[in-house]
């Protein structure tokens, strides 16, 4: 007898008794075509239970391999499909289609799920956009351990209070939702934006760290820290559940108070 | 086309790429080129921890380590490489904490440790404490670490390119490394990288399963890339089965889990795992906890309607452990079944995990063309290559050593090499292959789908070369396989276009899963005995007197041109510790 496996089953996340039909409807882009952006409706069946991306593959795979999008762990890890899903940030593979999807009193898709690329970065084909400028501003606030002296023989001590203090900005995974969700972001692409800053944290608020006060001088900067307007769009786009707003005013109060 | 001219060049970006990188590029002019951005590769998805034998919070030595790792491999390992293996895990974590990893603390501020499967106080007594963890995104802190440490030193990134063909020379009747040819994702266009010296590091081979951990871009595309090129491929009939993938979903739910105290059951909430593994229980290496759950499953003590799961059980951890300890997988579990961990058992099942076979190397990461032939210039590191430390079987948090540990000789051992040796010369038209292939796909007017070849691989794997194996369902396997891989010689694909076409590098990845699909069946197909995460049911005993030996298969092209593979076999490097039969 061979491995149970799941054949008896029909593919997919999870079990479900029925396939919901719904309207993916993704703004097209790509330049080798039209300069233009369109969009463009697919009717697919799909359990609802599955993932955005689950849809975006079908579509793919079955309909139109030309549709074109990033994706790699499929489990909200990796960061690489942040996508903007009925007009919010997302990640597609970490949204359930039930969860997203408006039913009428049939049980019925009433409208469609809108998908499009992330706002600020430039878009390069459908849903694909220029990430260089966001990796350019992460890069730019020393989003690495900095210390001086002789290193120590063992590990550097740090209390667990310590490493807590600034657990919940070790959690990015860089996929731009935040930023990309900042309307400050948007009406300036100088701004760092979101996702730097939060890393900058992650480093400022290392005990183990020396490179703080250099990190808050680039963030002190014209298109640093004190372009946010609070808005909290970051942090309701974070998918990994990151306090980003929370993050950003306790840098600006650490250069207000230089202490951290 | 484009050429471009380094010391060092490296494939992949995970781990061992990056850490191979941060080496490499001190010491000579390096740039990386992997088909993700860097911080998108799997490693993140790693969760539980990195074994080192730190002593942190009980006595641990790496002598034990090493043992563990041995017996975890069912022997198969080469004992000089765990050795190693298990001696630099201490530096290894230690130079991580040093670039700045987060690890959890103990209440005195060093790194913390917890249980995982198969590591062991003295020789087997009792789990040991020898996970260095961050909560339970351990891959996810190291790949964050390694990037940003690779940003520090200015490490060269070649993004979103996908190397395609590994360039071979013929000088003085020795076959070298001459460098890698890569397309542009964004572009289309063909690039050719000389390089003194190529470090594959390009991840696993797991997407030819359904049912599995593995990302969507884990196609196998370097063990592909030398292959083709006439290299072998050692023991990729040892493929790891991880007992606790998200039911029917395969995301991976870590083995610290059971670290911290979860328990499976089975449907009438017999902690069954005391039946096969009385010492280690639930923390019994990987390959016996998934066939425990299959005997489980066949003897109709599975879980739901179907009975084809069982469940992890952490309803009676604290929430406020779940919390701080495994936040991630239990988010997964609200998220993706809309299950309650704090209440509610998790269904899971076996998912395919992790490919213990690869690229032949020896320890300092040099790829071997035969037992014993180094290529010049050509060296292999992490889940891409078989040193081999993980034998038939790897043991959890061993695989984030790996990388690191082998990844840091391979970019040393690269840079070393690059300094002292000139460039091989490039063929004429060293894009030739890539170019054809890239034009037939374009090009192709046959009827045949990426997607549904794909879809019926998978489903043949899971079901012929899974956590049970017999004759019968292996040649099975390689008669769909072959099957299939004719087929693929009349895929076509729909988008035409130069710019981001992922529809035809997914027609590529299928290609590569489908050779290394095949190079795995026949392997096991020949391995007639049960070591490991290699189970046959019609040979259900390790056979040390026929088999305690790698696998080594070469593609091989008649003058007529028919492909086939040849087998052979390297002999197993033993040092101190006699095989025994494997009991947790």
């Amino acid at each position: 007898m061979a491995t149970p496996t799941m054949d008896r089953v029909e593919a997919g996340s999870a079990a479900s008794d029925h396939l919901l039909t719904v309207t993916f409807r993704i703004r097209r882009f790509n330049p080798e075509v039209s300069d233009e952006s369109t969009w463009q409706d697919f009717q697919i069946d799909i359990d609802p239970k599955e993932r955005v991306l689950d849809g975006l593959h079908k579509i793919k795979w079955e309909l139109d391999g030309s549709l074109t999008f990033r994706r790699s762990c499929a489990h909200g890890v990796c960061g690489s499909d942040a996508m903007r899903i009925n007009g919010k940030n997302r990640l597609a593979c970490k949204t359930l289609i039930k969860d997203i999807v408006a039913l009428d009193k049939t049980g019925a898709a009433a409208k469609p799920i809108t998908i499009e690329a992330i706002k600020g970065l430039t878009v390069l084909k459908d849903l694909v956009v220029d990430m260089e400028p966001f990796f350019q501003a992460y890069r730019d606030v020393m989003p690495f351990l900095v210390t001086t002296g002789n290193e120590p023989t063992r590990e550097r001590y740090q209390s667990a209070e310590d490493r807590e203090r600034f657990d919940d900005t070790t959690k990015c995974i860089l996929c731009a939702a935040c930023t990309s969700s900042c309307p400050v972001f948007w009406n300036d692409g100088q701004y760092f934006g979101p996702a730097a800053i939060v890393n900058a944290h992650r480093f400022i608020f290392d005990s183990r760290d020396e490179a703080g006060e250099q990190r808050l001088e680039i963030l002190n900067d014209r298109d640093g820290v004190w372009r946010c307007r609070t808005t909290f769009n970051c942090t309701d786009a974070c998918p990994r559940g990151i306090e980003v707003t929370k993050a950003i005013q306790e840098v600006k109060r650490a250069l207000i108070t230089r202490r951290f | 086309m484009k050429i471009h001219k380094y010391d060092t060049v490296i494939v992949g970006a995970g781990g061992a790429g990056m850490r191979a990188a941060i080496e490499a590029t001190k010491r000579s002019r390096t740039a990386v080129l992997t088909k993700l951005y860097p911080t998108r590769s799997h490693t993140g998805a790693a969760q539980g921890g990195m074994a080192a034998a730190l002593a942190n919070v009980e006595d641990d030595n790496w002598e034990w380590h090493t043992f563990d790792t041995i017996k975890g491999g069912d022997y198969l390992v080469d004992q000089d490489a765990a050795e190693i293996l298990a001696k630099e895990a201490i530096d290894a974590v230690l130079d991580l904490e040093k670039m700045g990893l987060p690890f959890n603390r103990t209440p005195e501020g060093n790194i913390d440790q917890r249980r995982f499967g198969g590591h062991s106080r003295n020789h087997g007594e009792a789990p040991v404490r020898r996970s260095c963890y961050a909560a339970d995104r351990t891959g996810h802190m190291i790949l964050q670490t390694l990037y940003q440490n690779c940003v520090k030193e200015g490490v060269e990134f070649f993004n979103e390119f996908y190397v395609l063909d590994q360039i071979m020379v013929e000088v003085d009747g020795v076959k070298k490394s001459a460098g890698v040819v890569a397309y542009e994702l964004a572009t289309g266009e063909i690039h050719v990288f000389q390089a003194k010296a190529v470090i594959y590091a390009s991840g696993g081979t797991g997407k030819f399963f359904k049912v599995t951990s593995n990302a969507h871009t884990l196609t196998g595309d370097g063990q592909a890339a030398c292959y083709r090129r006439g290299l072998p491929l050692e023991d990729m009939e040892f493929f790891q089965f991880h007992p606790t993938g998200i039911w029917r979903m395969g995301i991976l739910l870590t083995e610290g889990a059971r670290g911290e105290g979860g328990i499976l059951r089975n449907k009438d909430g017999e902690r069954f795992m005391e039946k096969y593994a009385p010492v280690m229980k639930d923390l019994a290496s990987r390959d016996v906890v998934s066939r425990s759950i299959y005997t489980e499953i066949r003897e109709g003590r599975g879980c739901g309607p179907a009975g084809d799961h069982v469940y992890l059980d952490l309803t009676h951890l604290p929430p406020e452990q779940l919390d701080a300890k495994l936040p991630d997988i239990t988010e997964f579990a609200r998220t993706y079944l809309g299950i309650e961990p704090y209440t509610d058992p998790i269904p899971i099942q076996p998912t395919a995990h992790y490919a213990m076979g690869g690229i032949p190397t020896n320890v300092m990461g040099e790829v071997l063309a035969d037992n014993t032939t180094v290529v010049p210039g050509l060296y292999a590191a992490g889940e891409v290559a078989c040193v081999s430390v993980h034998g038939a079987n790897r043991l959890g948090t061993n695989s984030l050593l790996d990388i690191n540990v082998f990844g840091r000789r391979s970019g040393i051992a690269a840079a070393e090499y690059a300094a002292k040796n000139d460039f091989v010369e490039l063929p004429e038209d060293p894009e030739t292959f890539v170019l054809a292939q890239v034009e037939r796909l374009l090009n192709s007017t046959g009827k045949e789908r990426v997607a549904a070849l794909r879809t019926e691989l998978q489903e043949c794997m899971d079901a012929n070369v899974m956590v049970f194996r017999t004759e019968q369902t292996i040649k099975t396997a390689v008669e769909r396989i072959s099957e299939l891989r004719e087929r693929y010689q009349h895929v076509a694909i729909q988008d035409k276009g130069k710019r981001f076409n992922t529809d035809l590098l997914e027609a590529v990845e299928l290609g590569n899963l489908l050779d290394l699909a095949e190079v795995m069946a026949v392997s096991a197909l020949a391995r007639k005995e049960s070591r490991g995460g290699h189970y046959r049911e019609d040979f259900p005993n390790r056979d040390d007197v026929n088999f305690m030996r790698h696998t080594m298969a070469y593609r091989e092209v008649g003058d007529d041109g028919i492909e086939s593979i040849r087998l052979d076999y390297k002999p197993v490097v033993q040092t101190r510790y006699q095989p025994m039969e494997r009991k947790y």
